[in-house]
């Protein structure tokens, strides 16, 4: 029967171009039932903020919303910064500085600051853990070993300058872009 | 399914036609009527039908609760209020959700740990076991998106720390982790957004485990139960029809597994909750100290003994993996600790185990508490890892019965048993 026919597999690649074609279109339907959770345009617009900083006296800090994150903003104390700033590398965790404006540099006390704004620290407060809001932006707040901030969850220390000294935390707490428009005023995003 | 023959005869014209065009009736009758029973079945064999109850309450408890609460982050927390103040029998509806879901946790750590005594997960019921870590595994995702849902401070500090724990995975290709944190979340933090999904995924997973439970039943009929000797059937009078005699059984236990149920869902509703719910979700306070449910704690306990954030999510999860193994890895030639003398000591130290990893996840993270969940944490991979291949190997099991009718009535009764065989 095969002998009488020329090429009995002609019209295979028909079977295998239509097979193909449905695979690749069903599999290429798995994208936008993936995508349709990430964030959409609106939850990415950064949408920057501004604050005014005037009203906060050294030694104080304030918490401001954005991007749905708490960002923590410390007016340090000179002894605050000193302490930070003699801290040696190889005793933190993280040496990295973990700083969105100078990516990649080390985690030196300058580089988690700008420049002639380095009493201002601008952290997102979140845990670099498992996401709990760290104590430590009120006064009577615990602020942990290293005098910073101590997130309750699962027992992390951070230092003056935000960086994890102690617990399971594995980074330093994130430095988001931020700009000083004046002295006292600053746009976070 | 089973190696049983068929016993079941058409009584009506209806139920003749119907048992040639689909035998429902037949399989029922074989599978829950006239299934042999192991005869010597412990009141611990009780806990599938409760387990069954329990998914059922569930589920229509929770259909009902669906159609009164609104799943956004503005009304979540008022409409769980007016369901409780408002709803016409609300406030018992609601109760036996939330108590339910501990019931539930409470009925199948019984039946997991009665596995792990009587070696049911040994051959031939490897596959049986396994479905059963599956249920075990998506009771534990619904429970977690279910504790979501009140939209109060341990809902929502929940939330954010076990969705962070895939966070880690940015230690292993940086990036992945939050890529896969920010997809579930569907934002920058905890949101409206990601409660309604987790609204989503929570109606659907029961049923989810409701098919998963059809599979590990028939998986159940088709090896047959195990039992205290664990012995196989081997001849008639070891076995008895599940009708009446465990399905009576099953009923009586029930009723006792309902007593306290209900003792819950009429006295002590929020018992097994946690305070800081009863306040709405604030995404700028955690509350001092974050615990899970109790049923969650020992696997938190384990999650902070490891004192490095993607080790600790890797023995997390793990612990429960873990599980899937242990049919390969108990080198016992017996079934059941019963008969094994040196095992037996070991079982009732990984319960122990067990209950100190639940008791120190209810503890903060510190000093002692740290130091004793290490501890327990090795021991309770120790437990599978190193206890039952070796002590499975080197031990000697005490002396056997030859049957399960012989377990029940002594040797020499043997011969009059095998008359009054149904």
């Amino acid at each position: 029967m095969t002998a009488d026919v020329e090429d009995p597999n002609r019209r295979d690649i028909l079977v295998v171009a239509a097979s193909a074609f449905s695979a690749v279109g069903a599999a290429s339907l798995i994208w936008p039932f993936v995508h349709q959770m990430n964030p959409d345009a609106g939850a990415q617009a950064l949408a920057s903020a501004e604050f005014d900083l005037a009203p906060v006296q050294e030694g104080q800090a304030i918490t401001v919303m954005w991007r749905g994150k708490p960002v923590f903003i410390r007016h340090r104390t000179a002894e605050e910064i000193e302490t930070a700033k003699k801290v040696a590398l190889d005793e933190l965790p993280d040496p990295v500085s973990r700083n969105e404006n100078q990516p990649g540099t080390p985690a030196t006390d300058e580089n988690r600051t700008i420049a002639g704004h380095e009493k201002w620290l601008v952290m997102v407060g979140i845990c670099t853990h498992l996401g709990c809001i760290p104590k430590g932006q009120t006064l009577a707040d615990a602020k942990g070993d290293y005098g910073g901030w101590f997130c309750p969850c699962h027992g992390s220390h951070y230092d003056t300058s935000g960086r994890i000294r102690k617990g399971p935390a594995p980074r330093n707490l994130d430095v988001p872009p931020y700009t000083f428009l004046s002295d006292t005023k600053i746009r976070i995003g | 399914m089973s190696n049983h023959a068929s016993t079941y005869e058409p009584k009506s014209a209806t139920a003749k036609w119907w048992d040639e065009r689909l035998p429902v009736p037949r399989m029922m009758h074989d599978q829950f009527v006239d299934f042999p029973t192991p005869r010597n079945l412990n009141y611990l064999w009780t806990f599938g039908g409760i387990l069954t109850f329990c998914l059922v309450a569930q589920l229509v408890t929770g259909i009902v609760l669906a159609m009164h609460y609104q799943p956004s982050d503005a009304e979540a927390f008022n409409s769980l209020d007016r369901i409780r103040r408002d709803v016409n029998y609300g406030w018992l509806i609601q109760a036996m959700h939330a108590t339910g879901s501990s019931m539930f946790f409470l009925a199948v750590y019984i039946h997991i740990f009665r596995g792990l005594y009587y070696g049911s997960y040994r051959a031939p019921r490897e596959i049986l076991w396994i479905l059963g870590v599956f249920i075990l595994l998506a009771m534990m995702a619904t429970a977690f998106l279910g504790y979501s849902l009140p939209w109060g401070q341990m809902s929502f500090w929940a939330v954010t720390v076990i969705t962070n724990l895939f966070s880690s995975l940015d230690a292993v290709i940086p990036g992945l982790g939050t890529a896969i944190v920010q997809w579930l979340w569907g934002g920058y933090a905890v949101s409206g957004t990601t409660l309604n999904r987790f609204f989503s995924l929570h109606y659907l997973l029961p049923f989810v485990i409701f098919g998963l439970v059809i599979l590990h039943i028939w998986a159940l009929h088709v090896a047959g139960q195990n039992n205290p000797t664990g012995l196989n059937i081997k001849s008639k009078s070891d076995s008895v029809p599940m009708y009446p005699y465990a399905v009576a059984k099953d009923a009586f236990a029930l009723f006792a597994f309902v007593i306290l149920f209900a003792w819950f869902v009429l006295f002590l509703p929020d018992y097994l909750g946690h305070a800081d719910n009863f306040i709405e979700a604030n995404p700028l306070v955690t509350p001092p100290h974050i615990v899970p449910e109790w049923y969650f704690l020992p696997f938190y306990a384990i999650l902070r003994a490891i004192p490095d954030k993607l080790g600790g999510v890797i023995a997390m999860f793990a612990s429960i993996a873990i599980l899937a193994f242990i049919p390969w890895l108990d080198r016992s030639p017996v079934r059941s600790a019963k008969y094994r003398p040196v095992y037996k000591w070991f079982f009732w130290l990984f319960v122990i185990a067990c209950l100190a990893l639940g008791y120190l996840g209810s503890k903060p993270a510190e000093g002692i508490y740290v130091f004793w969940a290490r501890i327990f944490t090795a021991y309770y991979f120790a437990h599978f890892l190193i206890v039952m291949p070796i002590v499975g190997a080197m031990e000697t099991p005490s002396r056997m019965p030859g049957s399960i009718t012989e377990a029940v009535l002594g040797k020499s009764s043997k011969k009059s048993t095998s008359a009054d065989a149904h």
